[in-house]
């Protein structure tokens, strides 16, 4: 029996709504269903962070709070947890830590982007370590501020993140967990009817067979582009399935040989395993979106939703992922750069799902590079994207796998380039030429309004020499002005 | 309590609100019953053309819609222009860029107007837009306002008998204001055809104006009213008048409350920008450095409409000097006329692009002559005798050596230069760059008649005060500086002054806040207001305790009377009772100023501000990535009203400086369509952009020379133009591939213009 309403916890109550629209975003329903104005509006698409809430939920029995953009976040997508938003967090009349922080660093000029931050600040004060500045950095660069200069705000953060939360929800974490336990009832979630709902389905078998018989339901995992379609494209998206809830469905299993990662693992949830791989995934996964997209986004979404300028889908490429997808009760599998077909289509058929990505480790005679070049270091959108995996007989590579993004309208191998490199010898820089002028023969990129066709190609070649420049030398700090690997190959 | 004087470093006035989300913008105002939501309509694709067909009927039947707007409606005059009538409401007959308004939807809900919107059938004959400079440039159409210029000497004789001549043209892209609260008003019908309008805006007169004259009442009918903005910056002077037109227009016809707040994608299609120009310059110097003649053109991209540019381009010429002296000058701007949405007011308000000319000038004699850019910007600045400046003012209170030298110490500048020239000698791919850049900014608004301000002071019998005055807070901390002059006059806490909402029904004909001048202005009315009720405090109590008056002193919340006391509140009881007023209006225009135009010549400045900076960059010359390494600020604010506030206004106008120069591009395709109308596609700086090693100081200058408010100096645009140095130290970490060698570097440096930079380098 499937439960008709959506229920989350708020303020200590649970709250239970048996009605809304499929598509209504966890903002509107703030502001205008419950009338709480103390969260923004700045971008409404994910960019700005103005709207950040906090979202807490169990992780091994403890609650956690993560940021996410309430702009873009469904309000379905939100059950089963507990949202907290700025207007909860004085207590008493008297000041949170982080907004008496705030107060005391003049962390706030016109105030309007200044709610975000607290609740940004709110999820680092709950995290459980004091964080360095440059954590600190990492966290808020999902939040814009036209005023401060952000430097009061990093203060405010370095005053009040101390590592030891002492607040009210610290001090109820044991009841919120209860609370949230008694919400995890295990039941498929359907709000609305057969012709428009909700739906978050429990297990994984129920979401298959879900998404199989309804198959022109839009699939939503984070909704940080699906949001878009809602608040910037108006669409009507009458039935909407939210792979979110489906148990195991984030799982990530480190093997021996590879990784294998759940359709609804994270960013974040990912970003460790990845790095685990090579530390420029880490630094890269880093840089996608900000903190507040990587908590709700996905791997399998980045992958699903086929984007030309995806950051995750050329490292996995380049690494030899293999995709594995699910209609119903079948399963089949294909190398993920197959699953790339032509701009705005990929091979997964109406109801079938990305379920599950097998990202092989490197053996011990390859080298990963890879490289994101856009406008601005955080959250931004690649320009050229670019990752490599070489293959090493001593100094000589066999083979290489080179996929790019940004630069066709796929991710994209580079198959001339790739026969190429395996001709040179990574002592002889005079070699590496030949492989890199291939590039101009595997892409023909276009112009927009983050690049021109012309740098993005010069960027590819620069990526590719850098990357082999970088292998002969061990090291990075002559080649990159932030991101640096440690000394080594 | 907190202490009253000035020159404390009060937190901002709802520094507390902000913080627990209860500070109340338009937008979270509890709506009146019944408000109907309003969105702007415009072609989708065209940016200039007939209109041929506007097929509405899909709207008007669109479950929930109330009304469907266009120019037919407006019962007064179609023009939200700030000054000469070019600026329609809603278009008629043909559109001149893309996004601008043609109709308006009025519906139950914001979404439901959203969605009838994109049920229009607009039909457009479109004509190739103008969109660039050169467009315009090409096709010959007139300007949105005349040229201008500032002349002295024989500049082609001079230029050809200097030792040296250089010649050059490069861009100065435009900037989004990209205020976080979008634009936003809410209008409520009164009687009478009255109306009401809640309006983000740093210029509520012009709004009620503009709404008067839409509705064809007399001004006295509407009033504006704002508590705050979630960011302005120059972007709600002019631009904020339209949506509350929409909104007033839509109360009016409905008889309904209305909102209209724009979506971020619209507003930055919909409102204007920085304005970006193209510098053509020719200049001449002599073998030691020193400047013998400048001629420079400034092209401005004005839009379709002139807006503030005449007042804007003006101010690129005024600028054009920044610190330096010009023996023979020829400064001329044209104002050009492009398919592209008018361009308006932004921190700074021209003068960016002027000074950029001039610090560009400094590092091409540098790289030209192989000295140090310092040096020739110290050999070039303003001296005794050379202190006249193109618009015949006399520069009276000059500090930018002092600045200069100080920071030249205290940055360790020389060192640093050395150790980045050895780095540069071994490192190949990423290059390092380092300059200092002074900034002279001239403090008044040139049009001259804009320099007053009015303010409303009432006391009441407990001893709180009640302020009000024609500035308005967009987060710039006017509130709090001005609640700390009223409080220092009268010796109470400033908890005591209640800061109310600007409002046009309680201080009239104001102007707007801008020139960085609302604290000098409204500081002074606001203490005028106060003085007067004190001095009939004095009056009174002298008389009533027969002490002499100058025996009678406010401090600390009490009033000494010679051997009596009495708190504030007690005494004004008192003179309630003796039916003395209470309250009392103040006002204020600022003295000495003189400007005219048509001849070029005045003093058009009550004083300039002052302040220098220093960055240190390293560039990646592959890819075009750059890092701020370090920057050192001092920045001159006199002597300062709040030493937290005017902090908060040096470090976010660089960084906000930063990013025009660095990463904000705005990208228009060949139709005139703006590409970059998100944040996903504009990028401002965020918190990873600022450096890490950043040094800001107040500058302790001993107080403004001109007698400003306690002294102080106005602080809100100045700073932006302080990062001009990150600029330059990204164009001499490309020089140094190879000495000698001009790097054509636009604005913004992007990685993609740094790596065009580099190229330039090797032809």
């Amino acid at each position: 029996m499937a439960r008709a309403t959506l229920r989350f916890l708020r303020r200590g109550h649970v709250v239970e709504l048996s009605s809304f629209s499929p598509t209504r975003t966890l903002l509107d329903y703030l502001r205008l269903d419950e009338k709480s104005k103390g969260t923004k509006e700045g971008c409404n698409e994910g960019d700005c962070g103005a709207c950040t809430v906090a979202l807490g939920s169990l992780e091994n029995g403890h609650v956690v709070y993560e940021p996410v953009n309430a702009c873009i976040v469904l309000l379905g997508q939100i059950d089963g947890k507990e949202l907290v938003t700025v207007d909860d967090l004085a207590t008493n009349g008297k000041l949170h830590p982080v907004q008496k922080a705030f107060v005391s660093s003049h962390a706030s000029q016109c105030g309007f982007c200044t709610p975000g931050f607290v609740m940004a600040l709110f999820t680092l004060y709950h995290a459980g370590k004091r964080p360095t500045r440059q954590e600190i950095v990492d966290h808020i660069a999902g939040n814009l501020c036209r005023c401060t200069g952000y430097r009061p705000i990093v203060d405010a953060a370095l005053k009040s993140c101390n590592g030891k939360p002492a607040d009210a929800w610290s001090w109820g974490a044991k009841e919120t967990a209860e609370q949230l336990a008694a919400l995890n009832d295990g039941e498929d979630v359907v709000v609305g009817d057969s012709h428009s709902f909700f739906a978050a389905p429990a297990t994984r078998d129920a979401l298959a067979k879900l998404a199989a018989g309804h198959p022109d339901a839009t699939i939503v995992a984070g909704a940080t582009d699906v949001g878009l379609w809602v608040t910037k494209q108006l669409r009507t998206l009458p039935k909407i399935i939210y792979v979110g809830r489906a148990d195991r469905l984030d799982e990530i299993v480190d093997h021996d040989a590879y990784v294998s990662i759940g359709a609804t693992a994270t960013y974040a949830d990912a970003a460790s395993h990845l790095a685990a791989i090579d530390p420029d995934i880490g630094e890269v996964i880093s840089r996608i979106g900000a903190k507040q997209v990587r908590s709700c986004g996905t791997i399998g979404g980045n992958i699903a939703n086929g984007s030309p300028i995806g950051d995750t889908p050329p490292m996995l490429i380049a690494l030899g992922a293999t995709l594995h997808l699910r209609h119903g009760t079948s399963e089949r599998s294909l190398p993920l750069e197959n699953f790339f077909v032509a701009y705005g289509s990929q091979d997964r058929k109406a109801g079938e799902l990305v379920w599950r990505i097998d990202v092989p480790k490197l053996k011990a005679n390859e080298l990963f590079r890879c490289y994101k070049i856009s406008k601005r270091r955080d959250q931004d959108i690649s320009a050229v994207m670019g990752a490599f995996k070489f293959t090493f007989d001593v100094r000589r590579i066999v083979s290489a796998r080179v996929a790019f993004g940004g630069m066709a309208a796929t991710p994209k191998r580079a198959p001339k380039t790739e026969a190429a490199l395996a001709e040179i010898a990574i002592d002889d820089p005079l070699s590496w030429g030949k492989a890199i002028a291939m590039l101009q023969q595997d892409y023909q990129p276009i112009a927009d309004m983050r690049a021109s066709a012309e740098y993005r190609l010069e960027m590819a070649e620069v990526m590719l020499s850098k990357a082999l420049m970088e292998i002969v030398s061990g090291q990075t700090s002559a080649t990159r002005v932030a991101g640096h690997r440690g000394v080594g190959p | 309590m907190r202490p009253s004087s000035v020159g404390h470093a009060l937190s901002h006035d709802s520094a507390e609100l902000h913080a627990r989300g209860a500070a109340i913008y338009v937008d979270d105002m509890r709506e009146p019953q019944g408000t109907l939501h309003v969105e702007p309509g415009y072609a989708l694709k065209e940016a200039r053309g007939k209109i041929v067909k506007m097929d509405l009927d899909a709207l008007r039947v669109f479950p929930g819609v109330v009304a469907v707007l266009s120019v037919k409606d407006i019962p007064g005059v179609n023009d939200c222009s700030p000054a000469l009538g070019d600026d329609p409401i809603f278009a008629d007959g043909a559109i001149e860029f893309h996004g601008q308004v043609i109709f308006a939807v009025v519906a139950e809900t914001r979404d439901i107007a959203r969605k009838a919107v994109l049920l229009a059938k607009i039909e457009i004959e479109g004509k190739a837009p103008a969109v660039t400079v050169e467009d315009a440039l090409a096709a010959g159409t007139k300007d949105v306002v005349p040229e201008y210029a500032f002349k002295q000497g024989d500049v082609a004789k001079v230029l050809k008998s200097s030792a040296h001549v250089i010649e050059e043209s490069f861009h100065v892209g435009g900037q989004e204001h990209f205020y976080i609260e979008g634009q936003v008003a809410l209008a409520i019908p009164e009687e009478k055809g009255g109306m009401t309008v809640y309006s983000s805006t740093q210029h509520p007169t012009e709004v009620q104006h503009c709404v008067a004259k839409m509705l064809n009442v007399p001004d006295a009918f509407v009033t504006c009213e704002c508590r705050r903005m979630g960011g302005a910056f120059g972007g709600k002077e002019s631009q904020a008048a339209q949506w509350a037109a929409l909104a007033a227009l839509a109360a009016h016809v409905t008889g309904r409350p209305a909102k209209c707040r724009l979506d971020r994608d619209q507003d930055m299609m919909m409102t204007g920008k920085r304005h970006d120009v193209r510098i053509d310059y020719k200049i001449g110097y002599d073998d030691t450095a020193r400047l013998t003649a400048v001629d420079v053109d400034f092209l401005a991209r004005c839009g379709y409409s002139a807006d503030l540019s005449q007042g804007v381009c003006d101010r690129t010429m005024f600028h054009a000097d920044n610190t330096y002296f010009y023996p023979a000058y020829h400064i001329k701007s044209r104002r050009l006329r492009t398919n592209t949405v008018s361009n308006t007011a932004f921190r700074g308000f021209g003068g960016p692009q002027g000074m950029m000319f001039a610090e560009r000038a400094m590092d091409v004699i540098a790289i030209e002559m192989g000295m140090d850019p310092l040096d020739v910007r110290k050999r070039n600045l303003y001296s005794r005798g050379r202190d006249v400046t193109p618009y015949r003012q006399k520069v009276k209170d000059n500090i930018a050596l002092e600045i200069i030298e100080a920071l030249e110490k205290s940055s360790k500048y020389r060192a640093r230069r050395k150790s980045i020239d050895a780095f540069n000698k071994t490192s190949v791919a990423l290059k390092k760059g380092l300059a200092l850049t002074p900034v002279k900014f001239g403090i008044s608004f040139t049009l001259t008649h804009l320099n007053q301000a009015g303010a409303l002071v009432h006391v009441y019998t407990d001893g709180s005060v009640h302020l009000n005055h024609g500035g308005t807070e967009m987060g710039q901390g006017l509130y709090i500086k001005i609640a700390q002059v009223v409080a220092e006059e009268f010796g109470i806490a400033v908890d005591l002054v209640h800061i109310t909402a600007t409002t046009t029904g309680k201080v009239p004909n104001t102007s707007p806040t801008a020139a960085s001048s609302g604290t000098d202005l409204n500081g002074m009315a606001a203490k005028a207001a106060a003085a007067t009720i004190k001095a009939r405090m004095v009056d009174f109590a002298a008389k009533e305790w027969k002490v002499a008056k100058s025996r009678i002193r406010f401090e600390n919340g009490n009033v000494i009377i010679g051997n009596h006391s009495f708190t504030f509140g007690e005494l004004a009881k008192k003179l309630h009772g003796a039916r003395i007023s209470l309250s009392s209006t103040g006002f204020y225009s600022t003295p000495v100023i003189t400007w005219d135009r048509p001849k070029g010549r005045g003093n058009p400045f009550f004083y300039f501000a002052y302040g220098a900076s220093c960055s240190e960059v390293t560039v990646d010359t592959l890819t075009g990535e750059m890092r701020v390494d370090r920057v050192d600020i001092l920045h001159d604010v006199g002597h300062s009203l709040n030493p937290a506030i005017d902090i908060g206004q040096i470090e976010g106008g660089f960084v906000q400086g930063m990013g025009w120069l660095t990463n904000e591009e705005l990208v228009f395709d060949g139709n005139g369509v703006l590409r970059t109308h998100a944040p996903s596609t504009y990028k401002i700086p965020c918190a990873s952009d600022v450096p890490q090693d950043f040094r800001v100081k107040i500058y302790e200058s001993g107080g403004n020379r001109a007698n400003s408010i306690y002294r102080s100096k106005a602080v809100g645009e100045p700073p932006l133009m302080l990062p001009i140095s990150v600029w330059c130290a990204i164009a001499n970490a490309v020089g140094s591939l190879k000495p000698g060698v001009i790097p054509k570097l636009a604005v913004p440096a992007t990685p993609e213009a740094i790596v065009r930079a580099v190229k330039s380098m090797r032809t």
